[in-house]
């Protein structure tokens, strides 16, 4: 149904409004599935924040976990992920989005479009 | 509230030369709009292109539930499409052309539909530039598609904003 889309994708963007969550979906998409031990690896945040991150994208369907041995893997669950982008492609429609586009067309730096060197 | 045109303004933080540049340049405008053009923007011509990126339906028709219209198919993606017709060019002042408004829409009828006027108009301000777009003769959209052609290009892009929001915060 409609509503419950919406509330899935809310929770979604709301996962991914973080910092830190970002670069653990960052990590699995180009790592494969990871340990809550090997993603704290090189973060500036202890393994015990990752786990609490681990869970809000748990809960919001981007994250998988998987039982290997001892350790529990995470894994990216890319139709989640697809059905976002799905959810702002259909409100890219229409004037305001165009709009937006545009302000940030024109309004970059002169010197990113035309370098003197 | 007009039901025959919509109208956005907005201030641009760009000189006029730059968002002329933007809006008037073929191959400009299709990066910000998301349709590579062929050739340039001569008045009188038939603009043609393709749109950029994959038309997504299942997206397309949910949103229009959310807008609370009838939804409806769109096209097969076209790699050669009409786009617009241009009607004037005065540099750096004004820019039009005429379209099929939400022409990807399936129940479209693109030979024979009168079209929409959509019209650029640029101003110099303290703060860089302001735009306003205006597209009227939605009135003269046949009935049957008239309030989702509408809806669909005056982009409820704040509202849908809110709806994330509201969502988010309420849970």
């Amino acid at each position: 149904m409609s509503k419950a889309r919406e509330r899935a994708a809310a929770r979604v963007f709301f996962a991914l409004g973080d910092g830190t969550r970002l670069s653990v979906v960052q990590k699995l998409g180009t790592g494969g599935a990871l340990s809550a031990t090997s993603l704290s690896a090189g973060a500036k945040v202890t393994r015990q924040a990752i786990v609490k991150h681990l869970r809000v994208l748990e809960d919001a369907g981007i994250v998988t976990p998987e039982r290997n041995g001892r350790e529990v893997l995470y894994a990216l669950e890319p139709r989640k992920l697809d059905e976002a982008r799905g959810f702002l492609d259909g409100i890219a429609a229409g004037w305001d989005r165009a709009l937006e586009r545009l302000r940030v067309l024109v309004e970059e730096p002169a010197q990113a479009r035309s370098s003197p060197k | 509230m007009t039901t025959d045109k919509i109208e956005k303004r907005v201030t641009l933080k760009a000189p006029v030369s730059r968002v002329w540049r933007a809006i008037a340049d073929a191959r400009e405008f299709g990066r910000w709009f998301g349709f590579t053009l062929e050739g340039e923007f001569t008045p009188g011509k038939a603009m043609r292109g393709t749109f950029d990126g994959q038309l997504d339906e299942a997206a397309l028709i949910e949103h229009q539930k959310k807008l609370g219209v009838r939804p409806s198919k769109v096209k097969a993606a076209a790699l050669d499409t009409s786009f617009c017709t241009v009607e004037r060019i005065e540099p750096e002042r004004y820019f039009s052309f005429r379209w099929i408004p939400y022409g990807i829409d399936a129940e479209a009828d693109v030979a024979n539909e009168p079209t929409t006027l959509v019209e650029f108009r640029l101003e110099p301000v303290a703060e860089g530039t302001l735009l306003t777009i205006v597209e009227s003769g939605f009135d003269r959209v046949p009935a049957h598609r008239r309030e989702r052609a509408f809806r669909m290009n005056e982009g409820g892009w704040a509202m849908q904003t809110q709806n994330v929001r509201r969502h988010v915060e309420g849970t």
